[in-house]
């Protein structure tokens, strides 16, 4: 169980040389070993998704993935969604919308609702929603998430 | 400029969206990990604990100079019983800890403790709460004999006169299942020593940092500078965040011990297990009616079940007694008469919970009007019209004082905004169809912003209320805004940086406010009980009114004029009918470099002000509209309103932001949410994939329509506003569930309304019809 495996992991564009025990989660190694600690761990069993990331294009909930299954695959953190100081439309838009309120369940949503629409550009708002469904948070009722990631998902379309 | 009243977007949330935000277990990189070893059992007693050859485990021996946890209330009636920080003879609830063991990772620790064996004798435990309260019980602890921690009792002379002369009475059994408050973040702290001065700083997620420091020094026999306590972001709290927990002080305990970083990092299934729980009531009430539908009386039997402890500091009182003080609600009780029990078992520790008692209380007030106006063959609507308190300053039959309020105004409002007649024709000719749709409503009060006196008279021992702020203005003309209150999701930084703005004439991005810290704010209580803006807010703006009035008089000097004529807008102090003005910043540095030119500026721009109110009222009523499919018992909600009255609202954005995340829960505890025990007292819902929050497809989109009464009960015309939506939601779609089930007549009088009740209710009173 301590033989460690060194894999290198590449998340946001960058090359992470880590050394890991096999039975490391990516989210584990992505906090403790990349220092990206956005990703958020709110049930480590698959439910909550805080822990979504976006891997190789789709969203995956990074506590129930393997570190050593990311190698050479493609990871999209929440620290990489802006584009330096311009906010991505999501964070925009929850940001406008009052989409969060304790933060912690944010990061999930982002890159859940980013990689759904990376995943199916043509996803429309009633599937975008659905999908949303798939992550838990306990402060805004929602209300203010589905208002943001309508308004994004129109700027994406966009392309704004 | 005035910034009060504007949706201003957060100052906190560019960093949280960033991925940049810190919350506590992202500070727990490089220390060492604990891993606390729980009881498998609910009760039974301690023969030993067994670890292999060479892994350390700490004990309750390990522990002997710490002391017990023990919240005190100053009241005969209550049974003070003491919560060790590991327990050396007995456990008392399953997932209690008992040892734990240090490693320098967080799965190398739980590999140690998977290796440590409690050799504990099971004994039969004491579960459920009115099986608690059998004179046959066996007791949870031996200092209460009959499981009765706390008690509280009283009857007002006229209530049997009351109910002799009553039309009707209605009698009412109720249950709330048990609940967690679930913060998405998990419950931890990271304990740091420093070889220099030989303090511990301990990042932790917590409501009341103040408190906890305060509680540490206590048990472990130091002086509180010795510690530091930080609340860095703390991923939602709702009440489960205020309690001081064992687990904390074995963790700072260990850091002073070892002399090193330590970390103590909940999983999901300990947060279920053993932080807290909630809303474990049974509510037994007669409510005696005149014909026309005054409420005459209230008789109640109240009985809470607190788990295995008194949470500290506010006690295991918080739930029974708040029930006790509170039952009347928003209506006129002349006659009131009750007795409120908080009983042990062997179960998780309760503490409180957005709303605490309010959502039970609320639910059996608005089911007692319903089944009230139907025994009386009066409309529901009317019959609350003739109960609902409506002349301020109302005191309550329990001496508690409401100040203005719109209690009639708002159910009014929320009335005609649902078009009550439209709905009843949609729903007979849903019925046609064989389909049942129903409306409830609720209509409640919201005791909110209280100070010391609400407390003092639950009679505890540590008595909370007021908050500190020490507002400076530096010489570069920004704000900083020390806070005792300890916000975590609520935007509360954003909120009083508007407030001060005005009273400074800045602009919000020149505030920063500073909460969480025990070395940089203020000794304060923290952010709970709806209480941040009003009482951090009034306190706010006493403390910039000083900085302000200190900025005038130097501004009066440097421009030769009087203090009067001087105004504070868009960053110039200006010489009233003048065209003379003075940057702000300039009378800032001139207050700080040239102090020389001014007389009295004593304490110069740093000024602390101090408030601690009596506490003010928020009233609402919500409506929800609901679609019951009787054949599986599921129930949609298709429409969901709130008519919200929290006086002024500084931050709307803010405000509506509060009231979905309350209805949220509020849908929560009506429809999904419950904690079960088995009756050996194993949690059977300690993972996400049986314990059941709700998601985005079960929360509909929530209505919200503002009244602001402005009362003079709060410095800012604000009241809170963090509770009401847990509190109304659920009497609101019980009744609703109710009235659309009505052709069957049947009650439901438990919560949550799962479908396996709501099919059982059905079945039974079909039985009941065929008999």
């Amino acid at each position: 169980m301590n033989d460690r495996l060194a894999i290198t992991l590449n998340v946001n564009g960058q090359s992470y040389p880590v050394t890991v025990e096999p039975r490391k989660s990516l989210a584990d190694a992505l906090r403790e070993d990349c220092g990206l600690t956005g990703t958020h761990l709110g049930c480590e069993h698959g439910v909550c998704g805080a822990c979504t990331v976006i891997v190789d294009g789709r969203p995956v909930r990074s506590c129930l993935m393997f570190a050593v299954q990311a190698e050479g695959l493609a990871v999209c953190t929440v620290e990489g969604l802006a584009e330096g100081e311009a906010l991505h439309p999501l964070q925009r838009h929850f940001w406008e919308q009052h989409g969060l309120q304790c933060g912690f369940c944010t990061p999930g949503f982002l890159m859940l609702a980013a990689g759904a629409f990376e995943a199916d550009p043509t996803i429309d708002e009633a599937e975008m929603i659905d999908v949303l469904s798939s992550n838990l948070c306990r402060c805004t009722g929602y209300q203010n998430i589905a208002k943001a990631v309508s308004l994004a998902l129109q700027d994406m379309r966009a392309g704004v | 400029m005035n910034w009060i009243g504007r949706s201003l977007p957060r100052l906190e949330d560019p960093t949280l969206l960033r991925g940049h935000g810190h919350y506590v277990a992202d500070l727990a990189q490089d220390a060492a990990h604990i891993r606390f070893v729980r009881s498998p059992v609910a009760r039974g007693r301690i023969l030993g604990i067994e670890a292999p050859e060479g892994v350390t485990v700490y004990t309750a021996a390990d522990l002997s100079d710490v002391g017990q946890i023990r919240p005190v209330l100053e009241r005969p009636d209550y049974v003070a019983v003491g919560q060790p920080v590991l327990p050396s003879d007995r456990v008392c609830f399953a997932g209690q800890a008992v040892a734990f063991v240090v490693a320098d990772e967080a799965a190398a620790a739980e590999d140690l403790a998977e290796q440590i064996f409690l050799d504990i004798e099971p004994e039969e435990p004491v579960v459920d709460l009115d099986a608690a309260l059998r004179p046959d019980a066996v007791p949870t602890h031996p200092e209460a004999p009959g499981n009765v921690l706390v008690e509280g009792r009283m009857r007002t002379s006229g209530l049997d006169a009351a109910f002799a002369g009553a039309a009707a009475v209605v009698e009412l059994d109720l249950r709330s299942r048990r609940q967690s408050a679930m913060p998405m973040e998990t419950r931890g702290g990271v304990a740091r020593y420093d070889q220099r001065d030989r303090r511990t700083t301990l990042h932790a997620s917590v409501q009341m940092p103040h408190m906890l420091r305060t509680g540490l020094a206590d048990l472990l026999g130091c002086p509180e500078a010795d510690l530091r306590v930080i609340a860095p972001d703390v991923g939602g709290g709702f009440g489960q965040k205020m309690s001081l927990f064992p687990e904390y002080v074995a963790l700072v305990w260990l850091a002073r011990h070892l002399k090193r970083d330590v970390a103590w990092i909940e999983d999901r299934r300990e947060n279920f297990l053993a932080s807290a729980h909630s809303r474990d009531q049974a509510f037994t009430v007669r409510g005696a009616f005149d014909a026309q539908g005054r409420l005459l009386g209230l008789e109640a039997d109240l009985r809470s079940n607190v788990g295995a402890f008194s949470c500290y500091p506010v006690t295991c009182g918080v739930e029974p007694l708040m029930a006790f003080a509170e039952l009347p609600g928003p209506y006129k009780v002349l006659e009131y008469g009750a007795r409120s029990r908080g009983v042990t078992t062997n179960t998780c520790t309760m503490a409180p919970y957005r709303g605490v008692a309010r959502p039970m209380l609320t639910l059996t007030m608005e089911r007692l009007m319903e089944d009230a106006a139907r025994r009386l063959g009066l409309d529901p609507i009317e019959i609350r019209r003739r109960n609902l308190i409506d002349s301020f300053p109302h005191r309550s039959p329990t001496g508690l004082v409401y100040d203005a309020g719109s209690y009639i105004a708002a159910m009014e409002a929320a009335v005609a905004a649902v078009d009550l007649p439209a709905f009843r024709r949609r729903q007979a000719e849903a019925l046609t169809q064989g389909r049942y749709l129903g409306l409830g409503i609720s209509v409640f009060s919201e005791r909110t912003g209280y100070g010391t006196p609400a407390y003092a008279a639950r009679g505890m021992a540590i008595v909370p209320g007021y908050e500190q702020v020490d507002c400076a203005l530096d010489p570069s003309g920004h704000l900083e805004l020390r806070i005792g209150a300890s916000p975590h999701g609520q935007g509360l930084a954003t909120a009083l940086a508007q407030l001060v703005a005005d009273e400074l004439g800045v602009v919000p991005s020149q505030v920063r406010v500073i909460s969480g810290d025990t070395d940089r704010t203020p000794y304060g209580w923290g952010t709970f009980a709806s209480r941040s803006m009003v009482i951090a807010g009034g306190a706010s703006k006493l403390a910039s009114a000083k900085v302000a009035a200190k900025l005038r008089a130097v501004a009066a000097c440097l421009m030769e004029a009087t203090e009067a004529e001087i105004d504070l807008e868009g960053g110039l102090a200006r010489v009233r009918g003048t065209n003379r003005s003075t940057p702000i910043r300039e009378i800032a540095r001139a207050a700080h470099h040239r102090s020389h030119l001014f007389s009295d500026l004593e304490g110069g721009l740093r000024q602390t002000a101090f408030y601690d109110p009596f506490g003010t009222f928020s009233n609402a009523c919500h409506v929800a509209e609901v679609e019951v499919d009787v054949d599986t018992g599921g129930v949609r909600i298709e429409r969901f309103l709130v008519v919200e009255d929290a006086g002024r609202l500084i931050n709307p954005m803010i405000v509506d932001g509060q009231i979905h995340g309350g209805v949220a829960q509020g849908i929560a505890n009506a429809l999904y949410e419950e904690m079960i025990y088995d009756p050996d007292g194993n949690l059977l819902t300690a993972s996400l994939a049986d314990y059941l929050p709700p998601t985005i497809n079960e929360i509909p989109k929530i209505e919200i329509i503002h009244m602001e009464t402005i009362s003079d009960a709060t410095l800012t015309g604000a009241k809170g506003v963090g509770e009401g939506g847990t509190i109304g939601a659920p009497a609101a779609i019980v009744n609703a569930i109710v009235d659309a089930l009505a052709p069957f007549g049947v009650a439901i009088n438990e919560t949550p309304a799962t479908p396996e009740r709501i099919r059982a209710a059905i079945r039974s009173a079909r039985e009941n019809r065929h008999e």
